[in-house]
């Protein structure tokens, strides 16, 4: 079980979040000007390294909020969710 | 002929049953019906959100804080969302005094009285019977009267705060159609304890 840290919640079990894949995948400034295979490349391809991912998760059971996440996907080490002022952006009012 | 309105609390079937497990010298579970529950959203750096701490008598804590007056509870559910607590009936009037603190600025009050219903788990077993379901350290020295959490008991949603009176309890606040699946559940890990 890993211990993630919310940066709104503290600690709490894995299986309180929902997993949200790859972090920092931009939105394509202009959609229509892609090409189907690039517009595919945006949709479906993700970095899968061994080591160090930043990667979405959301504290599905507590503040229900989305943030960024640092974790090695060999050893499942957790490096370090952003302070609050980070997750400014993930902050939606 | 119209049929005559009558209100029946989610956990009205159980109360016998949670009587029955209850024992004085370890836990005491017993279901806290109809207390006026309000969602807040409004943004925590904002004039809005000074405006209503004024409004209550207490500034908005942070997440997995609680403040308190005399009448309503305020739990900090998130960075910019709180459930305010209060007696049945008083809906209305914390809709009312937060709409006009919020004076059109950006946010949302709702009544959500019918979303959850609270569960009071008491006594000095309260904590272990909890834990069974609950990963969280519930321990005071952590999880004081002014902390309150949304996390999973017994794999359900809920929400929890420390509600001591005269000897330690919590409030578990569980939504409506899983309050049976709940009580069940603690009637079971209460078992144990004698009741």
């Amino acid at each position: 079980m890993m211990l993630i840290p919310c940066p709104w919640c503290g600690p709490r079990n894995e299986t309180e979040f929902h997993y949200g894949g790859q972090a920092g995948v931009a939105y394509p400034r202009d959609p229509q000007a892609l090409s189907d295979a690039e517009w595919a490349q945006f949709l479906f391809f993700r970095d899968n390294p061994k080591g160090v991912f930043a990667e979405r998760w959301m504290h599905r059971s507590g503040c229900r909020r989305w943030f960024d996440l640092r974790r090695d996907t060999a050893t499942n080490e957790i490096l370090g969710a952003g302070a609050h002022e980070e997750q400014e952006r993930t902050v939606s009012v | 002929m119209t049929a005559d309105l009558y209100g029946a609390s989610p956990l009205a079937v159980r109360a016998d049953a949670l009587a029955a497990s209850s024992s004085p010298s370890t836990v005491r579970i017993a279901e806290v019906p109809f207390r006026a529950q309000v969602t807040l959203r409004v943004d925590p750096r904002g004039a809005a959100a000074e405006r209503i701490g004024a409004a209550l008598g207490a500034a908005l804590p942070g997440p997995g804080g609680v403040a308190r007056t005399e009448r309503v509870a305020v739990l900090g559910l998130g960075p910019d969302e709180w459930l305010l607590v209060g007696p049945e009936g008083a809906a209305q009037g914390l809709q009312d005094t937060l709409t006009a603190a919020l004076d059109r600025a950006f946010g949302a009050v709702v009544d959500v009285s019918a979303h959850r219903t609270i569960v009071q788990v008491s006594g000095p077993k309260a904590r272990e019977v909890l834990n069974k379901g609950c990963a969280l350290d519930l321990h005071p020295r952590v999880f004081a009267s002014d902390r309150c959490a949304q996390t999973d008991v017994a794999r359900t949603s809920a929400i929890l705060m420390r509600h001591d009176v005269v000897e330690p309890g919590f409030w578990v606040f569980v939504r409506a159609s899983f309050a049976r699946y709940l009580a069940d559940w603690l009637i079971d890990a209460a078992a144990e304890y004698g009741g």
